[in-house]
């Protein structure tokens, strides 16, 4: 729901997001400990599997980013599994793209740490079960919108011609924010009552 | 999501025709190299003799016409958005008028960039590395001077997308036979939110026990990928004979 195709965005933005990808991506491995690597593979594996999901909304259907969720699961191993993950689209799929995987990665990625750093430490120290679907909700639809932004200002930077049709680009994300706002409010609450450790922000487990 | 079995194949790599004498990481690097160039190139004739380019490869690669191309029509929604708006924000020669705003040829001709780059690059790609076996996709990125984490995060991402795929199929088959019908309402969304959670919390429980049976059989944290990639003799001529096309094309977007 996030690829920008190759060919739409100008080198600056490219090589400046593929600059901040990489250094994302050398942080995210340094605190990857190699022993959790297959762990960490599964829980690629589940949003990668998850992102191909059609879901019905009106008369039509979405694919869910999932970037919150990811964020609060993987924490900074969000970075590297988004970039797999999208590696794997483009090379299997045809979806996206090759010089735009840093982008890609960037606007799917960075909501991710995001939302990982601001909600994750909220979500911990919260006990009330209608705080936590309130976290995961807004955990959903931020990733959602922060996604959808960061889209935009890579279209809106990349060249003027691009700007008046942001504003469409920013709303046709609206029905995936309200969807995502709802699923991750469920997947939350539920990995809170049946698997805590899951929501602890891979530092934990990766500790 | 049918690129990936059990057994850690791609179900699109058919039989990869010629370029299996090519070796995956000389197909992977002209893959990229192939998509910056065609990036610069911005002129429609010259973007066109790279799809005829990409066309090529598919032809050598045998990809399948049909599921080709519906691969290569499917783009996001939004971008249909952003290509539809082109021929009216970028000034120039109007060619014909919607509700009094007039479309300029300029904008339309960019439009057509943007979709000859895009789907250009795709067909390429998905010759070129699309009929690579995953394992080979991750070995070629190695010798390649990819992270070697990052590539065993995707050697292992393969081979658990084939897993989960078998294990979300089970189920979504046991919430249908209790009546459940995706629809667009909450109850649909909550749904999927507790599916995803659930196949979360089997995948980690899945992952523990895999990391103990790793541990059990002496892994310490680093991996060896069993088999380096072998050079072949085809590799030289087919990097440069492509190498030189893409030059040729770069040097006639400059002098043109």
């Amino acid at each position: 729901m996030a690829h920008i195709p190759d060919g739409v965005l100008s080198a600056p933005v490219l090589i400046g997001a593929a600059a901040a990808t990489a250094v994302g991506v050398a942080i995210a491995l340094k605190r990857l400990d190699s022993d959790r690597i297959p762990q960490t593979a599964v829980l690629t594996a589940v949003f990668f599997v998850a992102s191909l999901v059609h879901i019905p909304i009106g008369p039509t259907s979405v694919h869910p980013l999932l970037s919150g969720l990811m964020g609060l699961v993987l924490g900074w191993a969000a970075v590297p599994a988004v970039l797999v993950g999208l590696v794997l689209q483009a090379a299997f799929f045809g979806f996206g793209g090759i010089t735009v995987l840093g982008v890609n990665t960037f606007n799917i990625a960075l909501p991710a740490l995001v939302i990982a750093a601001v909600i994750g430490p909220l979500l911990q120290t919260a006990v009330n079960p209608t705080r936590v679907a309130l976290l995961g909700a807004l955990a959903g639809a931020a990733g959602v919108v922060l996604t959808a932004v960061l889209v935009c200002l890579s279209l809106g930077f990349s060249a003027q011609e691009y700007r008046p049709a942001l504003t469409i680009v920013l709303a046709s994300y609206a029905p995936l924010a309200a969807v995502e706002a709802v699923l991750t409010a469920a997947a939350v609450s539920l990995l809170r009552r049946v698997k805590p450790e899951l929501l602890s922000v891979g530092e934990a487990r990766h500790a | 999501m049918t690129a990936f079995t059990s057994a850690g194949s791609a179900a699109t790599a058919p039989a990869a025709g010629l370029l299996d004498a090519v070796s995956p990481s000389t197909r992977v690097g002209t893959a990229i190299a192939f998509a910056v160039a065609t990036v610069a190139l911005d002129r429609l004739p010259l973007l066109a003799a790279a799809l005829a380019i990409a066309v090529v490869l598919a032809a050598l690669a045998r990809l399948p016409a049909a599921s080709t191309a519906r691969r290569l029509a499917g783009m996001d929604a939004f971008m249909l958005a952003v290509l539809a708006f082109l021929p009216f924000t970028v000034p120039g020669t109007p060619l014909f008028a919607v509700a009094g705003l007039s479309a300029s040829a300029e904008g339309l001709r960019q439009a057509v960039a943007i979709v000859l780059t895009a789907n250009t690059i795709v067909l390429a790609v998905l010759a070129l590395v699309g009929t690579l076996e995953p394992v080979a996709l991750g070995r070629a990125l190695a010798a390649l001077k990819v992270p070697e984490k990052v590539v065993h995060l995707l050697l292992f991402t393969v081979r658990y997308i084939a897993v989960l795929k078998d294990e979300y199929g089970r189920m979504v088959l046991a919430m249908r036979a209790r009546g459940f019908r995706p629809r667009g309402n909450r109850h649909t969304w909550n749904s999927f939110g507790w599916l995803f959670g659930m196949l979360l919390v089997r995948s980690f429980e899945r992952s523990e026990r895999i990391h103990a049976a790793m541990k059990c059989r002496g892994f310490s944290g680093r991996f060896y990928l069993v088999e380096a990639e072998i050079a072949s003799p085809a590799d030289l001529p087919f990097a440069a004979g492509f190498g030189a096309l893409m030059v040729l094309l770069l040097v006639a977007k400059v002098v043109w």
